[in-house]
C-alpha cells in the first residue's frame, strides 16, 4: 500500500473574461438585399428603388444549381443595361442558398451563384471592377417556411447597389 | 498526513480480508456496440472540512453524478435511498448498506476551502468486491473552478471503470443563435461541455460561423462577416483578442481548422465562384493550394497525425468524402452510400470519420472507418449537421435545426454507438459546436 497518493493538480482554472467589445461594423453589407444606399423614388429611373422594382434586383436558381435560367438572363440583361446607363453605381452580388444543405457547402454554392450572375453582367459589358460578390450560404433566408415555395425564393442572387461615391 | 496513512493502512487491511470473501470480478464497463445496462453508482455529498466548504460539498457530488449519468453508461442510486451517511472521509465504508441499495460503485470525497483555494479528495469503491478501485486522489485549485474539480473526479471514475480516456473536463465553443429565422443573430460563445459557465466571445453585430478549437484549446478559428465578406479570424481565448488571417480583396475564406501542430490552418478559399482547399501558416500567412478543380472542395479536417486531410467535394456530381495527403495531391473517395456526404471530421483516436449525410430529405450524423467501410448513421432528423468529437472519441456533438417558420437550432450529443441522444443545455439556440481537447 502506497498510502494516500497526493496529486496536487496545480491546474489553474483559466476562465475567460466575458467580452462584449463591439466589433467594427463599418463595412456592413445589407443583409436582405434591400439596398445599401439611399433608395430614392421608384419614379426616378436612376434610383436604387427603380432598379429594385422596375429592373429587378434578383434572380432565382434551381435546387443545387448555379446555371442561369432564361428568366434569370432576362433580368440580368436589364440589369446590365441599367448599370451601363448609371455608371456611378457599383454593386455587390449576394449569393444565397436554401436551408437544405450544410453550412460550408451552401457558402460555396452561394459563391457559385453570385459569380454566375457577375460573369454574365461582365459579358454584357459591365466593368468587372464595379461588381463584387459575396456568399451568404443559408445564413440569410428571406422566406422562413421549410417548403419549396420558400426555398425557391431563397435560392437567389441579389444585386445590391451602392453609390460609387459612397461605396 | 501521517494520521491519514495510518488510517488507510487499517482500512486496507480490513478491505483485504473482505475482498477475499468475495469472488466478483473487477468493477468494469466494457463499452461495446451492444445494449448496456447502466452501472448503478452512489455519490453521497462530499464531506465538508470546515464551514467554508459547506456550499461546495453537495454541489461537487451533484456535478459528478450528472457527468456520469449523462454518459448513459451509469445510473445514480438516488441520495434519498442512501442508508449510510458518509460524514467522515476516513471512516470505513459500510459496504452492506451500499449493496442493499444495489450500488455497484461508490464515490466518497471531502472538500476544504481556504484563501480562495479549494482542495478536493476522493476515493472510488467497488461495492461487490468491497475494495477501493485505484487510489485516492486530491485536486487543488481556485474555488471558482470547483466545477472543473468535480469534472476531474468524474473523469477519473469514468476512466477507471470504462478503461477509456475521459472527457468531462472540457469546453465547447459554438455559435449562439437568437432571433427569428429571417433575422437571426449569431455570436460566439464558450461553455463547459455540460453547458455551465457560458461566456460570449463576440457580439452579434456580424454573422459568425463554425468556431474551431486549436489543439491546445487556447485559440479558436472562426468565420466572420465583419468586413462584409466571410473571412477567417483567429481568436485568443485568454486575451479575447482576434485578428484576420486572410483578407485579400475578392476572396472569401471559410471552413477553417487547425492542423495538429497548431501552426497550420486548412480552410476553403472561394474566388471567381470556385471553392478549393488551401493551407496557411498562422504566423507567416504564407498560403499553399491543396486542391485545384472546378468543383466545390470544402470542410477539410486533418487526421490526428497531421499526415492526411479528409474533405468533401462535389467533383463526382454530388457531395462526397475524400482523403488526400496533407500536402495535397491525389485524393481517394471514401463515401459510396446513397445520398450526399459533408462536413467530415477525423476522430481524435484516428479510427473513425464523423460526417453529415443528406438522403431522402433527411439529415443524419454518421461515422465510418477512415477507408469508408462500416458506415453507421447515429441520428436522423429534418436537419442534423456539423459533428464534433469529444476529446476521447466516444461522443459526438452536433447541431439540430427544427423544421418550419419557427425553426430553431440547438446542440445535441450522441454516443458513437448511436445511444444516449441528449440535448445540450444552452440559454438560446446553438450551432457549429467545436469540442475542446481535455483541459490541462
Amino acid at each position: 500500500m502506497t498510502g494516500f497518493r497526493i496529486t496536487a493538480l496545480a491546474a489553474v482554472v483559466g476562465l475567460v473574461a466575458a467580452c462584449t467589445s463591439p466589433l467594427d461594423d463599418g463595412n456592413a453589407v445589407d443583409l436582405n438585399g434591400t439596398g445599401a444606399g439611399a433608395l430614392g423614388s421608384a419614379s426616378d429611373p436612376t434610383s436604387i428603388a427603380y432598379f429594385q422594382e422596375a429592373i429587378g434586383d434578383r434572380i432565382l436558381f434551381a435546387v443545387d444549381q448555379s446555371t442561369l435560367s432564361d428568366e434569370a438572363r432576362v433580368v440580368l440583361d436589364a440589369q446590365a443595361v441599367w448599370l451601363t446607363q448609371n455608371p456611378d453605381y457599383s454593386a455587390v452580388i449576394e449569393g444565397h442558398a436554401d436551408e437544405q444543405g450544410t453550412t460550408d457547402y451552401n457558402l460555396a454554392l452561394g459563391a457559385r451563384r453570385a459569380n454566375a450572375a457577375r460573369e454574365y453582367l461582365v459579358s454584357r459589358g459591365v466593368a468587372g471592377n464595379r461588381l463584387k460578390v459575396v456568399s451568404y450560404g443559408k445564413e440569410r433566408p428571406i422566406e422562413v417556411c421549410s417548403e419549396e415555395s420558400c426555398y425557391e425564393r431563397n435560392r437567389r442572387a441579389v444585386t445590391v447597389l451602392s453609390g460609387a461615391l459612397t461605396g | 498526513m501521517k494520521w491519514f496513512v495510518l488510517a488507510l493502512t487499517v482500512l486496507v487491511a480490513m478491505l483485504a480480508s473482505f475482498a477475499t470473501a468475495q469472488s466478483n470480478g473487477p468493477l468494469r464497463i466494457e463499452i461495446t456496440e451492444g445494449v448496456i445496462e447502466p452501472l448503478p453508482f452512489a455519490v453521497p455529498d462530499f464531506v465538508p472540512n470546515g464551514a467554508a466548504a459547506n456550499e461546495y460539498a453537495a454541489n461537487l457530488s451533484r456535478v459528478i453524478a450528472a457527468d456520469l449519468s449523462g454518459t448513459g453508461l451509469f445510473r445514480e442510486a438516488p441520495v434519498s435511498a442512501h442508508i449510510s451517511r458518509v460524514t467522515d472521509f476516513s471512516a470505513p465504508i459500510q459496504f452492506a448498506d451500499w449493496k442493499a441499495i444495489n450500488a455497484q460503485a461508490l464515490i466518497t470525497g471531502a472538500v476544504s476551502v481556504s484563501g480562495g483555494k479549494a482542495k478536493v479528495q476522493f476515493r472510488v469503491w467497488d461495492i461487490f468486491s468491497g475494495a477501493e478501485l485505484g487510489n485516492g486522489l486530491q485536486f487543488a485549485g481556485p474555488v471558482d473552478g470547483w466545477r472543473r474539480m468535480a469534472h476531474k473526479v468524474a473523469d477519473e471514475v469514468y476512466s477507471r471503470i470504462t478503461g477509456e480516456d475521459p472527457y468531462f473536463d472540457s469546453r465547447v465553443v459554438f455559435v449562439n443563435e437568437s432571433g427569428p429565422k429571417n433575422n437571426r443573430r449569431k455570436r460566439l460563445a464558450i461553455m463547459d461541455y455540460d453547458g455551465a459557465n457560458l461566456q460570449y466571445l463576440t457580439d452579434s453585430s456580424a454573422i459568425v460561423l463554425a468556431p474551431r478549437f486549436s489543439p491546445t484549446g487556447d485559440r479558436v478559428l472562426y468565420t466572420s462577416y465583419e468586413s462584409g465578406f466571410p473571412r477567417i479570424y483567429v481568436l485568443d481565448i485568454g486575451k479575447v483578442t482576434r485578428r484576420v488571417l486572410e483578407s485579400t480583396d475578392g476572396i472569401m475564406s471559410f471552413a477553417p481548422r487547425f492542423a495538429p501542430d497548431g501552426k497550420t490552418v486548412v480552410f476553403s478559399l472561394s474566388q471567381g465562384g470556385n471553392t478549393d482547399i488551401y493551407n496557411m501558416n498562422v504566423s507567416t500567412g504564407s498560403r499553399s493550394r491543396l486542391t485545384s478543380s472546378p468543383s466545390i472542395e470544402t470542410a477539410p479536417s486533418y487526421s490526428p497525425d497531421g499526415r492526411q486531410i479528409v474533405f468533401e467535394s462535389d467533383r463526382s456530381g454530388t457531395q462526397q468524402l475524400y482523403v488526400m495527403p496533407a500536402t495535397g495531391g491525389e485524393a481517394r473517395r471514401i463515401s459510396f452510400g446513397k445520398g450526399r456526404y459533408g462536413t467530415p471530421v477525423w476522430s481524435p483516436r484516428g479510427d473513425l470519420i464523423a460526417f453529415t449525410k443528406q438522403a431522402s430529405n433527411r439529415f443524419h450524423i454518421g461515422v465510418m472507418r477512415v477507408d469508408g467501410s462500416e458506415e453507421r448513421l447515429l441520428t436522423a432528423s429534418f436537419l442534423d449537421e456539423g459533428p464534433t468529437w469529444s476529446p476521447n472519441g466516444r461522443v459526438i456533438m452536433f447541431s439540430r435545426e427544427t423544421q418550419g417558420a419557427n425553426g430553431r437550432s440547438s446542440l445535441y450529443s450522441v454516443d458513437i454507438s448511436g445511444r444516449n441522444l441528449r440535448a445540450v443545455r444552452t440559454p438560446d439556440g446553438g450551432s457549429g459546436p467545436s469540442w475542446s481537447p481535455l483541459q490541462r
